[in-house]
């Protein structure tokens, strides 16, 4: 069991190297900032489990329960949850506006388009 | 063990993600990943978190993409470039680093780990008698910090504002083209 341990931390790196391969790598734009949600939820699990408490539960407070869950990194989470939605939103809309103007959400389309 | 499974789960939809070219296909893999991610948030214990990622990012954010889908196009265009062999080294070399770093992390849960032996001992124990709120998280977020979730609202109010400058600007333009394009009897580019 006692390489389990590190288990999470090593799915948090594959996630966040998946979604680091879809931004750098493909080409739509759509599918960038989706690479981006990847990549952001990786790191929203990495501040979870580094909050776990083996044998701690919820930290909503429990008369005789003395053993929770770091709460900082839940609250740090919650806000950054919020704020990476807005920011998507943001993204979503620059490719709407991309798109009115150029016809395309290729990003190599793009370029050839400017260079013309 | 239920955790173990749902990351196992986690990669497999992202990688999955990454080979689909149908982006209506990514985007519901986007909120099964969503909903993945607040199932192991609830078995890490961590249920507000879990609530609000299921709510807001299995929800909220797949409406966002879905709508986005609806005024641009659903398909990506196949591509194959040496490109993709340069990003796939950087991305294994990253990762590989990452994976180094991790092997001095604490384990998970440990409870000697330098995140639950300084501020959070004060959080667990005296916040019930200082605030008077039994969901820690809560007296965090409203209470102690506050002013960091004032500054979190005004983050949303400036993305909403500029959602709005950038797409309504371009509609008004649209529309201003297209009165303009009858009465002088030429066309633009």
């Amino acid at each position: 069991m006692e390489w389990f341990g590190l288990y999470n931390y090593w799915i948090v790196v594959v996630l966040m190297m998946v979604g680091f391969y879809i931004v750098i790598a493909q080409g739509n734009l759509i599918k960038k900032i989706v690479g981006l949600n990847i990549f952001q939820t990786s790191v929203f699990i990495f501040f979870i489990s580094l909050a776990k408490l083996e044998g701690g539960t919820a930290p909503i407070h429990v008369a005789g329960v003395s053993d929770y869950s770091n709460p900082l990194p839940h609250v740090l989470i919650l806000t950054a949850i919020v704020v990476g939605v807005a920011l998507t939103a943001v993204g979503l809309a620059l490719v709407v506006r991309i798109h009115e103007l150029y016809g395309t959400i290729e990003e190599d389309e793009i370029h050839a388009q400017d260079e013309a | 063990m239920i955790d173990l499974v749902l990351l196992a789960f986690m990669a497999l939809v992202a990688i999955a993600a990454v080979r689909i070219r149908n982006l209506f296909a990514v985007i519901m893999l986007t909120g099964i990943y969503s909903l993945l991610a607040a199932s192991l948030f609830v078995m890490l214990d961590a249920v507000d978190v879990a609530l609000t990622e299921a709510a807001v990012g299995a929800g909220i954010m797949i409406i966002l993409m879905l709508a986005t889908l609806a005024l641009t196009t659903s398909e990506e265009k196949v591509r194959m470039t040496r490109q993709n062999l340069l990003a796939l080294v950087v991305v294994v070399i990253t990762g590989g680093a990452l994976i180094y770093g991790t092997l001095d992390m604490p384990k998970v849960g440990d409870p000697q780990a330098p995140a639950h032996t300084h501020l959070a001992p004060h959080f667990t124990q005296h916040s019930v008698e200082e605030i008077g709120i039994p969901n820690m998280v809560t007296s965090v977020l409203a209470s102690y910090r506050g002013l960091d979730t004032l500054g979190e609202a005004v983050v949303v109010l400036t993305a909403a504002v500029a959602v709005i400058l950038i797409i309504g600007s371009g509609r008004a333009r649209q529309r201003k083209r297209r009165r303009e394009k009858p009465s002088r009897g030429e066309t633009r580019l």
